[in-house]
């Protein structure tokens, strides 16, 4: 139990003393903030939405923008071709890109790091299969093999989840492998082999508690990618379909329109360049502060 | 020594290669649906004695392991089978789009070392000064930004509203060229046709730019940290004490050693390059191999998906050890 609380501990001071560190960081506090804004945007949609994200009225189609002539305040970004409020369907849009983003990356984050654990620490046949196997996906680049797997599977949000994650694993692995093997030859773990600690317990409360900075720093970094990838799926019509409001096929269905309605395609890829940017920031921020040696310039 | 490792590291691609080829092919036989079906489309009337027939044509008959074998046997010879859709052999429809995409992606690394090499460098040598902290955030807004969004806005701005660029296609209706290699710009060079050499580079810009424009903006914030830790080194110091001229000491000195870590990050962005592609080709109606795999998935022609997502992972496993090679010739210090 002690040492339960003593590792939880060690993760909170560790947490703590790095996010301090990112005070000193404006642009990361900046992208933090407009995040967390995302977030919030997503989880109060409803409220926040003037209008329902699918509901389609062919008499109010292709309204321009409001400082558009022949634009309303009430379609404040305008409408698609189905009559679709533009703003409505960014705003629930980023429920899916957030939702996709965070899951994505958190389970790939849970496999990743449980596997890497056991294979850095234990080495042998375990690792040797487990890092071929990483070995083996890391020849298909991401996009290509996502697209792949949502071919054999089809469209949907848990196909899409899975073409995410089944690569988006080895990242994590290779890292937490990586430091595992470091970590282990060091005084600490050897001290608590000799005291006949569990390996379970040096494996979590000892070496975890000096690696989760890097998971953090990477986790951030893939975040803007997963999300990136889901909008790039959803533009091909591999991902999420039409009526969800998904700000990929919300670029894909205004490209016929570009003569006429620029809106359609440009604001929801404004919305989704503005989150990446921000989690990009976040994440530069907490990796300058993670490991001053990659600071750049 | 070096010869060595290089074969050592060629070796090691054989069974990578392999396991690609293995992990395509169980991918696609567990799609939902069986083969013979799919090849005659939901309503076709075929009567049994065709359908055994056919599955005996394609070894669909055979157990797992011998249909696995028979296609890693076929495809070590090149052949990616037949696409249901349009009836050929994959590998002939993989060759007829390879050099639009090769173009493609050719032009678009030039175009991003072009712009962020001279950017790089001239940010570290300048540091802090206002074109630095402009273009490090544009590089920044670079990485963020999707690649099909880009393609999309440029078309508006460009083909759109200016009119100054074609949006789609490699070529215009009615321009004649003579097909010497495939490459547009090279044959209509080969064949002295100004028109379509016009004509192609019109169409070439916007998608080769829509494609190199993340690789320039990672291109030119790895330049710029390495200029910056290379400028710092004794022996540009040293150089400078010399009386060498900035110029010199810049370009002679620092660069070379500066490029090396570009030269990998060239080689771990291929990936993305090739992911790209497919948006890109898609985006501008690019008639390339990216644009026929995202057919083929609507087809739900799966042989060709299969024959076009091995060959871009075959191509990503190459450029990665063309890279490791590179390497070692650019700095003799490291050994793959």
């Amino acid at each position: 139990m002690e040492t339960h609380l003593r590792s939880l501990r060690l993760f909170g001071q560790n947490l703590q003393a790095f996010f301090s560190q990112l005070k000193k960081h404006p642009s990361a506090w900046l992208g933090g903030i407009v995040i967390l804004l995302y977030v919030a945007m997503a989880i109060i949609a409803p409220l926040l939405a003037p209008h329902s994200p699918i509901g389609t009225d062919l008499q109010l189609r292709l309204i321009p923008p409001f400082w558009q002539d022949g634009g309303t305040w009430s379609h404040f970004f305008g409408t698609d071709v189905l009559g679709m409020d533009l703003l409505s369907r960014i705003i629930y849009g980023a429920r899916i890109s957030l939702l996709i983003g965070f899951l994505a990356v958190g389970i790939s984050v849970l496999i990743g790091v449980v596997l890497g654990m056991l294979a850095g620490y234990f080495r042998g046949f375990f690792d040797e299969i487990i890092s071929r196997f990483a070995e083996l996906l890391m020849a298909f680049p991401f996009l290509i093999f996502a697209i792949g797997i949502m071919a054999v599977l089809g469209p949907g949000f848990g196909n899409l989840l899975l073409a995410l994650t089944f690569k988006g694993w080895v990242e994590f692995f290779r890292l937490v492998r990586g430091e595992m093997m470091v970590e282990k030859t060091k005084e600490y773990v050897e001290a608590a082999t000799a005291l006949g600690v569990s390996h379970l317990r040096i494996i979590i409360s000892e070496i975890l508690p000096n690696v989760v900075h890097s998971i953090l720093v990477l986790g951030t970094l893939r975040l803007g990618y997963m999300i990136i990838m889901e909008a790039s799926l959803s533009f091909l019509g591999l991902g999420i379909q039409p009526p969800t409001p998904a700000w990929g096929s919300m670029i894909s269905a205004g490209r016929d329109y570009m003569m006429t309605a620029w809106w359609i395609s440009t604001i929801p890829g404004i919305a989704l360049l503005i989150l990446v940017l921000s989690i990009n920031l976040f994440g530069e921020g907490l990796r300058d502060v993670s490991d001053p040696r990659l600071k750049r310039g | 020594m070096r010869a060595v490792k290089i074969v050592e590291r060629v070796l090691a691609t054989i069974p990578i290669m392999i396991g690609v080829a293995i992990l395509v092919f169980l991918f696609m036989r567990f799609t939902p649906g069986d083969p013979v079906d799919l090849m005659m489309g939901k309503d076709g009337n075929v009567s049994a004695q065709e359908v055994a027939t056919l599955r005996a044509q394609f070894n669909l008959d055979e157990p797992i392991y011998v249909q696995l074998f028979d296609y890693l046997h076929k495809a070590s010879q090149g052949d990616l089978g037949l696409s249901f859709k349009k009836n050929r052999p994959v590998i002939e429809l993989v060759k007829e789009a390879l050099p639009a995409t090769v173009e493609l992606s050719l032009v678009a690394v030039v175009i991003s070392l072009f712009i962020a090499i001279p950017i790089g460098v001239y940010s570290a040598v300048k540091q802090n000064s206002l074109i630095d902290r402009a273009s490090m955030g544009i590089s920044f807004l670079g990485v963020s930004m999707p690649a099909f969004w880009l393609g999309i806005v440029l078309i508006l701005i460009f083909s759109v509203k200016l009119g100054i660029s074609p949006a789609q296609g490699r070529i215009d209706y009615g321009v004649g060229l003579d097909k010497v290699t495939g490459f547009y710009l090279l044959d209509s060079i080969l064949t002295g046709n100004f028109q379509a050499f016009k004509s192609t580079l019109s169409h070439l810009l916007l998608p080769a730019i829509t494609l190199g424009a993340t690789l320039a903006a990672i291109v030119t914030r790895v330049v710029r940290s390495s200029m910056l830790e290379v400028l710092r080194q004794d022996y540009i110091v040293m150089a400078r004490a010399k009386g060498m001229s900035e110029f010199k000491v810049v370009v002679k000195h620092a660069l070379r050693n500066a490029l090396i870590p570009t030269v990998t990050v060239v080689g771990l962005e291929i990936g993305v390059l090739l992911g790209g592609n497919m948006i890109v080709e898609t985006v501008f109606g690019w008639p390339g191999l990216g644009r026929i795999a995202v057919e083929a998935i609507f087809n739900r022609d799966y042989p060709l998906v299969q024959g076009v997502v091995m060959f871009y992972a075959i191509v990503f496993v190459m450029a990665n050890l063309i890279v490791d090679i590179l390497y070692t010739y650019i700095n003799p210090k490291i050994s793959i």
